[in-house]
């Protein structure tokens, strides 16, 4: 779940946002609404789903060079409707909007896409998957028999940067918390949200300074709804870890007036998840930073009682600042503590 | 003291109202009418950069194809996916309820920075509302209260964008245009990814085009402009003079003041600071006044000249007009200086007074034969440089200064001129009393002479520019004869329609004439190409004004191309020049038509020619032949046959009279600005009597003392003004035949880009002349009023002042 794609979304559309529609299956404005107990079916969950408001594919990978550099890269593709329908040309209500980052120690360079539904410059296919933004591309080439998500090749380019990157499932999908929907907060805000954890990354980067060939691991989320945020919630810090013992984590705390909320889910390495129940994620800031004119938190403390977790985090680059029309901070870290590992921190709402 | 001082000097205008109501009446015309034109350029100029600015076009390089054609929309997603940071235009031109209107079609998300000029998200439109069907039209608010009404689009206002042009959405623009899946350029973003793949292998047939720094719109109207500036400079010469004559007579009659305080020991410094003070403050109410009444003229002048620009060159100008602080600043400073231009001799000769000079006003006649002498020499030496100018200059500022030269030494020949006529003049003199008369008005001559040189600008202004407007309405007419030859124009709304109009009419007319066109670049300039069938309409009518001796035979042979006048001279192409139209077709010009009234080139090619090589031409209109007496019941017919409406058939006659009505409106603001400049000289006439009036008693007194009678002193005051006026408006004449030569020659040309030939209107003259001696005459009634109503006791009086 990324807050950002919940800020374009109102700076894109109308400002009557729907409110606690839970259950009533549409919101005001005709889009649907995410419903418990609904099966996920892919591969044509794979694809868009633009009767939602907004929806995301997003991808982070921790990379490693093979002098040992650390880098990360971030690939996005938002979709924000106008309007739950799809349309032919012009007329679309469908917007597209695209953001890439390429993170080293020293330096954060990221990049930003928007697009119209309906010409062809942007969208997404479920059969064979592709989701693409310009000469941004998500595509698969997984044989037939297989999940279309289970190999892909990925691509952004920026004003300094580009990459390429073949990734490989090494698991399953995880669905995230009640088979695939996850509560966002008290008042039963939702979305239907899956992950693909596992993937096994080789590829290239290309810099200014030259190409750079780098290995590691990914992390996919697909998540989609019409009311993601309550009222009074005001951002969120959302962590996924990949432990070096091969099971992983995903976590987030929505702020709020109030204490928060937070929902985890623990997977195991052979993929089978265990989602925590809503609190059982504790996460605390350990140290702030300065960082595009605000103060964020660069270091956490994440505990999770129940699976005897408790890990700090280290930002590679306290600076990962996404500079795009909607900002936010997303960056690779390592983990260090009763676990370790590497894996992605994202702020938002910080101002 | 200095207070005291400040007082005494004030109370002379509190005698004098009169005198200080004309002081800062010309202060404030000629500041009003130097303001108006300020004004007026500056509504128009901040348009055209209005209109540059639109989607950033001044800023932003773009991709376009080479011929300025439409392309598909698919090449911009080509070069989208090939990492290319791009953005869509459509651009194209509608006619909505008889207004043409610009639409822009621009995608929101895509738009580099520097083309935002629409908050597309802001409040009052919204992304959702500006892209989804109906989509939203943003116009400036004059484009939105012409647009009232018509079936379109809710419209949203902004002042950023220039009058009649509406931004909209590209597949809202793309349906309204019926463009669907086209655009017109790409905007390209200022710093494109490095991994971008070649343009040319993803869009081959697209070039790229540089920023446009300065817009085809302000270079083509630059010298519409600079007309009306030099318009501006005249009146606000001729308005000096009235303040020069004003400020003389205040010198001159507070002499006796000025020598009582500085005997009462005010020293010279402070008086001096003392008047200049005082003008200051006369010059800044003025001024302030003068640009207010300047808005005012120009807020009455703007339609038309809005309508000029539109008729002339297709440049939209709002018709409201914004306030400016620069025209403030500039009205006032011009004012300022204005004055203590015309101060300055005063001031000098009070700097230089002796203490205990005689209080009384000197003869101004007697220092002046030698300066009369210098003046006569300086306007010889104008007269060559104007002549000079003419044979060896070029351009339009070379044009300007010949004018100006023109104007300037004719002028200053004026008084040597008049006072050797006045010496002839003398000659014919039998009676005594005509002896006076001729003597006296020579004294006088120095006087007068500023306000009658105001008067000469004037006349000759008035004259010259009458005669240019005069020839070119003469030539506009006869050439529309010649050029709207066929008897009915009619547009079809679409291509099938087309098609089957051009098949009802055949068998009822003499000839259906299609005239089809279609845009493209000769030498960088966008022009219109049209294609002719071979048809006597065009070899025994078309205005032509070179052309080779098989002409028609070679552009019906698809061999040759015409180029209209204006389209020649700006490229500089002659006959027999090859004219390099798209698609590497090239061909030598044959002939060069005249085309008045069009802002753009114009190159005509025969019908196959322009079908082959130009597939998107427009095809939907004919001109038709047939027998005037039954154009009309043919025009009913087909109206009825075809439900077309009353504009897409359209007679020659109409044409015609909508054709004169731009030009007329075209002219109006010339001759508004006329009439104006003539007001201010007749004003300038009126303060220099009034000036000269109260100085003459002395004169005058002798004459009365010896029997003639008030109300015939009177007469002849009168009689003198308006044979002075008449003497001028003669000496004007061939000052004004020479600048409606220059402005016909050179200044048009440069101008419109057309040359015409000179034709004289006497008649004109003559009204002229009885207006100017009309002037003359009321400027005189009021001082020659006074003097028949004189107390003879104040007659009486000089004698016994006289020490």
């Amino acid at each position: 779940m990324k807050a950002e794609a919940l800020l374009l979304f109102l700076a894109l559309s109308t400002p009557a946002l729907a409110q606690g529609f839970a259950g009533m299956g549409e919101d005001a404005e005709g889009f649907s609404v995410p419903q418990a107990g609904t099966e996920l079916v892919f591969p044509r969950d794979h694809g868009a789903h633009p009767d939602f408001r907004i929806e995301w594919w997003y991808l982070t990978a921790n990379l490693e060079a093979a002098d040992g550099t650390d880098y990360g890269v971030q690939w996005t593709l938002f979709r924000s409707a106008l309007a739950p329908s799809e349309g032919q040309g012009w007329q679309s209500p469908q917007l597209w909007m695209g953001h890439a980052a390429l993170t080293s120690a020293e330096k954060h360079r990221s990049a930003e896409r928007l697009s119209r539904g309906g010409i062809g410059q942007a969208g997404v296919v479920e059969q064979p998957f592709a989701a693409t933004i310009d000469d941004w591309h998500m595509t698969s080439r997984a044989v037939a028999s297989a999940d279309s998500l289970s190999s892909i090749d990925l691509g952004a380019s920026g004003q300094d940067f580009s990459f390429t990157l073949k990734l490989d499932a090494m698991g399953p999908l995880v669905l995230q918390g009640d088979r695939g929907y996850s509560v966002k907060s008290a008042e039963g805000q939702a979305s239907y949200y899956y992950s693909q954890p596992f993937y096994e990354v080789a590829g290239t980067l290309k810099l200014l300074e030259g190409d750079v060939a780098v290995t590691g691991k990914a992390w996919f989320d697909h998540e989609w709804s019409s009311q993601p945020l309550g009222a009074d919630q005001t951002g969120w810090d959302w962590f996924s870890f990949h432990f070096d013992s091969g099971e992983k984590l995903m976590g987030f705390r929505l702020r709020d007036s109030a204490g928060g909320f937070t929902s985890a889910t623990w997977i195991n390495a052979d993929g089978r998840a265990e989602p925590q129940a809503p609190g059982a994620l504790q996460v605390t800031p350990l140290e702030f930073a300065e960082v595009a004119g605000r103060s964020l938190p660069v270091r956490w403390q994440v505990k999770l009682p129940d699976k005897k977790l408790d890990v700090s985090t280290r930002a590679l680059n306290p600076n990962s600042w996404m500079d795009t029309q909607v900002s936010y901070w997303e960056g690779p870290v390592r983990i260090e503590g009763t676990h370790a590992g590497r894996g992605y921190v994202e702020m938002t709402g910080y101002e | 003291m200095i207070r005291e001082s400040f007082i005494v000097l004030l109370s002379h205008w509190r005698r004098k109202p009169l005198q200080l109501i004309m002081l800062l009446l010309g202060l404030a015309l000629a500041t009003a009418l130097w303001s108006a034109v300020q004004a007026i350029n500056g509504e128009a100029r901040a348009s055209y950069a209005r209109a540059a600015a639109v989607v950033g076009q001044d800023r932003l390089e773009s991709l376009v194809q080479s011929d300025g054609s439409r392309f598909s929309q698919q090449i911009y997603v080509d070069l989208r996916r090939a990492g290319w940071l791009v953005s869509p235009i459509i651009e194209g031109e509608k006619r909505i309820g008889g207004e043409r209107i610009r639409i822009i079609g621009i995608d929101p998300l895509t738009l580099p920075p520097q083309a935002r000029q629409v908050d597309v998200m802001g409040a009052g439109i919204g992304l959702k509302n500006f892209i989804t069907p109906p989509g939203i039209l943003v116009t400036s608010p004059e484009t939105a209260q012409r647009l009232e009404g018509a079936a379109l689009p809710p419209v949203a206002v902004v002042d950023t964008l220039p009058p009649g042009t509406a931004m909209t959405d590209i597949g809202i623009a793309q349906s309204l245009l019926e463009v669907e899946g086209q655009v017109s350029r790409l905007l390209l973003w200022p710093t494109q990814p490095a991994s971008a793949k070649p343009l040319e292998e993803t869009a081959p047939g697209l070039i790229r085009r540089q920023p446009a720094v300065e817009s085809d719109l302000s270079r083509l109207t630059d010298s519409f402009h600079l007309n009306l500036t030099a318009f501006g400079f005249l009146a606000f010469a001729v308005g000096i003079f009235i303040v020069h004559s004003a400020i003389g007579l205040a010198f001159e009659q507070r002499r006796a003041v000025f020598r009582t305080l500085r005997a009462l020991g005010l020293p010279l410094r402070s008086l001096v600071i003392l008047l200049a003070a005082e003008l200051m403050a006369f010059a800044l109410f003025s001024g302030l006044a003068g640009v207010a009444l300047g808005y005012g003229v120009a807020w009455a002048l703007l339609p038309d000249v809005a309508a000029s620009l539109r008729g002339l060159y297709g440049a939209e100008v709002p018709g409201t007009l914004t306030i400016r602080p620069s025209v403030w600043l500039a009205g006032i400073a011009i004012a300022v200086a204005g004055t203590m231009v015309s101060a300055a001799g005063g001031l000098w000769r009070l700097w230089n007074m002796p203490l205990l000079a005689p209080a009384r006003p000197r003869a101004w006649g007697l220092a002046s034969e030698r300066a009369m002498r210098l003046q006569a020499l300086s306007g010889i030496a104008l007269m060559v440089v104007t002549g000079a100018l003419t044979q060896v200059g070029s351009g339009l500022v070379a044009g300007f200064a010949a004018l100006a030269a023109l104007l300037l030494g004719s002028a200053l020949l004026l008084p040597p001129l008049l006072s050797s006529l006045l010496k002839l003049g003398s000659r014919t003199a039998r009676s005594v009393l005509a002896q006076w008369f001729w003597a006296d008005t020579r004294q006088q001559l120095p006087g007068l002479s500023l306000a009658l040189m105001a008067l000469l600008l004037a006349l000759s202004a008035n004259a010259g520019v009458g005669t240019m407007v005069s020839s070119f309405r003469l030539t506009f007419t006869g050439w529309l004869d010649q050029r709207l030859a066929s008897e009915l124009y009619v547009t079809a709304r679409n291509q099938d329609e087309a098609q089957a109009m051009r098949d009802w009419l055949v068998p009822r007319s003499d000839a259906v004439l299609p005239i089809w066109n279609a845009e493209t670049r000769v030498e960088g300039q966008p022009v219109q190409v049209f294609g002719i069938v071979d048809h006597a309409t065009y070899r025994d009518n078309w205005p032509m004004l070179a052309q080779v001796p098989d002409v028609w035979d070679r552009i019906a042979a698809s061999e040759a191309v015409l180029l209209n006048e204006q389209l020649a001279r700006r490229s500089g192409l002659g006959l027999g020049d090859p004219v390099a139209l798209s698609n590497g077709l090239s061909l030598p010009v044959a002939g060069i038509f005249s085309d008045y009234g069009n802002p753009k080139g114009q190159v005509i090619v025969s019908n196959d020619l322009l079908v082959k090589n130009f597939p998107d031409a427009n095809r939907l209109r004919y001109a038709v032949r047939i027998d005037p007496a039954k154009a009309a019941r043919l025009a009913d017919d087909l109206r009825t046959a075809f439900a077309l409406p009353l504009e897409n058939v359209i007679d020659q006659a109409s044409v015609k009279s909508f054709s004169l009505r731009i030009f007329d409106r075209t002219f109006a603001v010339t001759a508004a600005l006329n009439v104006l400049t003539l007001g201010v000289a007749a004003l300038a006439i009126f303060a220099s009597l009034l000036t000269l009036s109260g100085m003459r008693l002395p004169q005058l007194a002798p004459v009365w003392a010896m029997g003639l009678t008030r109300r015939h002193l009177a007469g002849l005051e009168l009689l003198r003004s308006i044979a002075l006026a008449a003497l001028t408006m003669i000496v004007a004449i061939p000052v004004g035949i020479g600048l409606s030569w220059m402005l016909l020659a050179v200044v048009n040309v440069e101008a419109f880009g057309w040359r015409l030939p000179l034709h004289l209107f006497p008649l004109d003259w003559v009204r002229l002349a009885i207006f100017a001696l009309l002037a003359a005459g009321v400027a005189a009634a009021v001082p020659a009023l006074r003097l028949a109503r004189i107390p003879p006791a104040q007659l009486l009086k000089v004698f016994a002042n006289e020490s």
